[in-house]
Order: C-alpha cells, then sequence, then structure tokens
C-alpha cells in the first residue's frame, strides 16, 4: 500500500553540543518514491537513517511516522512496516531460505522464490548457503529477506556502496522497479548515498546533508 | 590416620622448589625473578591469614554467622574481581554479585538443603570457595566474551533488529556462541579429570590420610558443584548482561573499547 505522508523530522540533533552527528535537523520524507539523502562521509546521513528505524534515538527534537511519534509506537511493529538494509550484506549462517524466514518465519517456498524474483535471484538459489554467495548476491538476499516484512519504506544505508558496477545495476534496476508508484509494489525508498551519479540515476527526491545540517532540502529530481 | 602435619621446617623445606624455580628463571633470564618472590610470599602470607581466620571460623563451637559472614565477604570479593578483571562489562560488578549469589543459593542450597553435607563451618567454607573461584573465572570469561561478541557482530544483531525482531531473539545466536566459548574449556577439563590430572581436593584428602574411595566421592560432589555453579553463573550474567547492553525499546546499546 502506497503512503504519502512519511517521516517529519522537527529539531532533531544527535551527539553532544560540541560533536553534534546531527544538528537541528528539521525535514520531511515521504513515504514514496526515491528519496536520496545525500552528502560527503560523515554528513550525517547514516545516523538519519538509524533514526527512521529507530536503531538510536535523537538526544533532542521529535520524528513522527505517518503522524505519530516513534517514542508512542510499537517499536517492533514499526521495524517491520520501515526495513532497513545495510552497507555490508548482512546475510546470517544458512540457507537463502532460512535468512528470508528469519523475517517471516511461516513464508512457504513459492513465497521465497517469488520474492527472490523481485530482486533478480532465480529459484535455484533457495538453498543455497547465504554465505557462499558474492557480495552482489548477498546484499540481493538481504533486500529480499527486508521485503519479507512486507515494509511500507525500506531505508538503505549505501547499500552497493562495496559492490562492482554490474551488481550495483542490478539492484538499482531491482530498487526502481518495486519503487514504481505505477507497479504492484511501491514501496518507498529512502536511499543513503554519497555518489553524485547515483543520486542522479535514482533520486525521485534528493535531502542534501553536510556537517550533520540540511543544506538542500527536498529538491524533486 | 597418617601424619600430615609439615610443621614450620617442612614449610621452609618445601621454600626449596620456589628457590629452585628461582634458579632457573635466573639462568635463563627470564626477568621473573621479583614477580616470583612477591607471588610467592604473598601466597605466604594470605594464606597464613586465612589459615588462622579460618580456624576461628570452622571451630566445633564457632557460631554459624562467622560463615555466612565468610561466604558473603567471598561473593563481595569476587565480585569485584570482576569488575577489575572485565571493565569493557557493562554493570559487571553489580551482575556477578548477583549471579554468585544465586549460584550460591542453588548449589549450597541443593548440597546443604538435601543433606549431601553437614551444614557446617568446616564444610560450608570450603565448599563456598570453590564455587565461588570456579565461578569467577567462568564468569569473567563468559562475560568478556558476550560482550566481545556484541561488539564485533554489531551489523547482524542490528540486522535481526532491523527485521523486528525482539532482542533477546536478536542476540540469542551470538549468546549461544559466546556462552559455549567460555564453557567449553571447563567441559574439556572436566572430561579430563582422573586421566590427566588429580583435583585439588582430592588430592588434599587423600594427603590428609581420607580413604580415597571416600574422597573421590567428595571430589565428584564438588566437581557437580563446580559445575552447577558456573552453569548457574554464567546463565544468569548473560541474562543480566543482554538487559544492560539492550535498552527497552529494543537498541544495542553502544559499547566503548576499555583497556583492562
Amino acid at each position: 500500500m502506497m503512503t504519502e505522508k512519511g517521516f517529519e523530522l522537527r529539531g532533531v540533533s544527535v551527539g553532544e553540543s560540541n560533536q553534534r552527528r546531527l544538528d537541528d535537523v528539521s525535514v520531511d520524507i515521504p513515504a514514496s518514491g526515491i528519496t536520496v539523502l545525500a552528502g560527503p562521509s560523515g554528513a550525517g546521513k547514516s545516523t538519519l537513517l538509524r533514526l527512521l528505524n529507530r536503531l538510536d534515538v535523537a538526544d533532542q527534537g521529535s520524528v513522527r511516522w505517518q503522524g505519530s511519534l516513534l517514542d508512542d509506537l510499537d517499536v517492533l511493529a514499526h521495524r517491520r512496516q520501515v526495513g532497513m538494509v545495510f552497507q555490508k550484506p548482512t546475510a546470517v549462517p544458512g540457507t537463502v531460505a532460512d535468512n528470508l524466514r528469519l523475517a517471516a518465519p511461516a513464508m512457504d517456498d513459492d513465497a521465497v522464490v517469488a520474492l527472490l524474483a523481485t530482486v533478480a535471484l532465480d529459484a535455484g538459489f533457495l538453498n543455497r548457503n547465504a554465505l557462499e554467495l558474492s557480495g552482489g548476491e548477498r546484499q540481493r538476499v538481504c533486500l529480499a529477506r527486508t521485503l519479507a516484512t512486507n515494509p511500507v519504506v525500506v531505508l538503505a544505508d549505501e547499500p552497493t556502496a562495496s559492490l562492482d558496477p554490474d551488481a550495483t545495476a542490478i539492484i538499482e534496476a531491482s530498487v526502481q522497479h518495486l519503487a514504481d508508484p505505477n507497479g504492484p509494489h511501491r514501496v518507498g525508498w529512502v536511499w543513503v548515498s554519497h555518489d553524485a551519479e547515483q543520486t542522479e540515476r535514482l533520486a525521485s527526491r534528493v535531502i542534501a546533508l553536510d556537517g550533520g545540517r540540511i543544506v538542500r532540502p527536498e529538491l524533486d529530481g | 590416620m597418617a601424619d600430615t602435619d609439615i610443621g614450620l621446617v617442612g614449610l621452609a623445606l618445601s621454600g626449596i622448589l620456589v628457590g629452585l624455580a628461582l634458579v632457573l628463571s635466573l639462568v635463563r633470564r627470564l626477568g621473573i625473578a621479583r614477580e616470583m618472590i612477591v607471588a610467592a610470599a604473598r601466597a605466604l602470607v594470605q594464606l597464613l591469614i586465612v589459615g588462622v581466620a579460618l580456624g576461628l571460623v570452622v571451630e566445633d563451637d564457632s557460631p554459624l554467622i562467622w560463615t555466612w559472614l565468610w561466604l558473603v565477604a567471598m561473593v563481595v570479593f569476587a565480585s569485584w574481581t570482576v569488575g577489575q578483571r572485565a571493565r569493557e562489562v557493562p554493570q559487571a560488578r553489580c551482575l556477578a554479585f548477583i549471579s554468585f549469589t544465586a549460584a550460591a543459593v542453588v548449589t549450597l542450597g541443593v548440597l546443604f538443603g538435601l543433606g549431601v553435607f553437614e551444614p557446617t563451618g568446616q564444610a560450608m567454607v570450603p565448599l563456598g570457595g570453590m564455587m565461588v573461584g570456579n565461578a569467577m573465572t567462568g564468569t569473567v570469561v563468559a562475560s568478556r566474551r558476550i560482550v566481545a561478541e556484541a561488539r564485533d557482530k554489531r551489523d547482524l544483531i542490528e540486522a535481526r533488529l532491523a527485521l523486528g525482531l525482539p532482542s533477546n531473539e536478536a542476540f540469542a545466536p551470538h549468546l549461544r556462541e559466546a556462552l559455549r566459548t567460555a564453557l567449553v574449556p571447563q567441559i574439556e577439563s572436566t572430561k579430563a579429570v582422573g586421566i590427566v590430572f588429580l583435583p585439588g581436593a582430592m588430592t588434599g584428602l587423600i594427603l590428609a590420610g581420607v580413604d580415597p574411595a571416600e574422597a573421590v566421592r567428595i571430589q565428584i560432589a564438588v566437581m557437580y558443584l563446580v559445575l552447577g555453579s558456573v552453569a548457574t553463573t554464567t546463565s544468569v550474567m548473560a541474562l543480566g548482561l543482554t538487559r544492560a547492553m539492550f535498552t527497552a525499546d529494543h537498541r544495542l546499546r553502544w559499547l566503548p573499547l576499555v583497556e583492562n
């Protein structure tokens, strides 16, 4: 289900007053399309992303999701609505199917295969050892695992930063297909990147950060 | 029963062995002669003091309250030691104190509550010492391993949390790994008992003239006490540490690197 109303951050700061990782950030992030958080290393992009999944909390200010303060929401249910993919593939020991069932234990093989197809992996991967896959394949398994909770939005923390161009292209194509507002999935993305070309290729909106502050909010791409 | 009192002369003669170790250290230029002298002297003074104090506690007409106070002191000292040896472990002293207390209640409760041993100072103090001493080593190893696992595998733990798993489930595979790593040496050494080495309690009893069969029975009870206490302390420590490392809203706290 596509939901336009996403995150609202108001006066958000993270870190000690003399070492702010985010400094008085106020911004709206939609729950649809692909919003790229752009900026150099240390700009506060990953810190902001972690707040949205509540892996970290703000020292000051408020974060709302679909109108509700994150503090008031059931954090476990929230994390299933707002999935997260990390820079380093985080496949756990076991088969590819085991990895997907970590997110959705009741999922049958057909559902696993269907989910793998959305990230361009065929049924042959089902029983492969996840830790023996290439970096790109493992990252796609992690992406499929995140999608297994049927999230409204996926937060992606530079998931292609350590991948080669071919693997990056496959993931970008999958993400664009999943985000297509006229497609069957309509998953929103908040994508962290310091790669200007990737931002150009993917972004429907760009939020630029530098030194923990917003320097270019919500420009339409 | 054989006369096993070695007397002051015997004690002094046994010091020849320390001299031998010193000579070897000097010949080999190991640079540890001073530490060796300090260690031998400390052991001598500490044990002489403990011997005198124990004499007062374990006397037949000594009130049992002294025994209880002795046990409490051991638990407090062991908890403090865990805090010193595992500085990177959050709330180490407090959690160790709770763990040792739980282990004392469980293991001494079984041994004395079921009448395996008579609840006298003579039995409670040494058995309490065996329990706390072994549990202390196990607790330090297990708690340091648990914290290292949480720090080193942060990405995998947070990946599970991000899928909506509660913190205890997200950490469970890593906790299992840490406890296994910490407990396997203990289990291995238990297996080797009697084949590779004779345990201290049994050796002491045989030297004191106790029938070897009786010494073996006591030793087995002591070994089970040790196993039970290590299992209890590490389990309670694991439970407490998991609560200390995660917030109520299922976030993994940042665990600073601390030099020990």
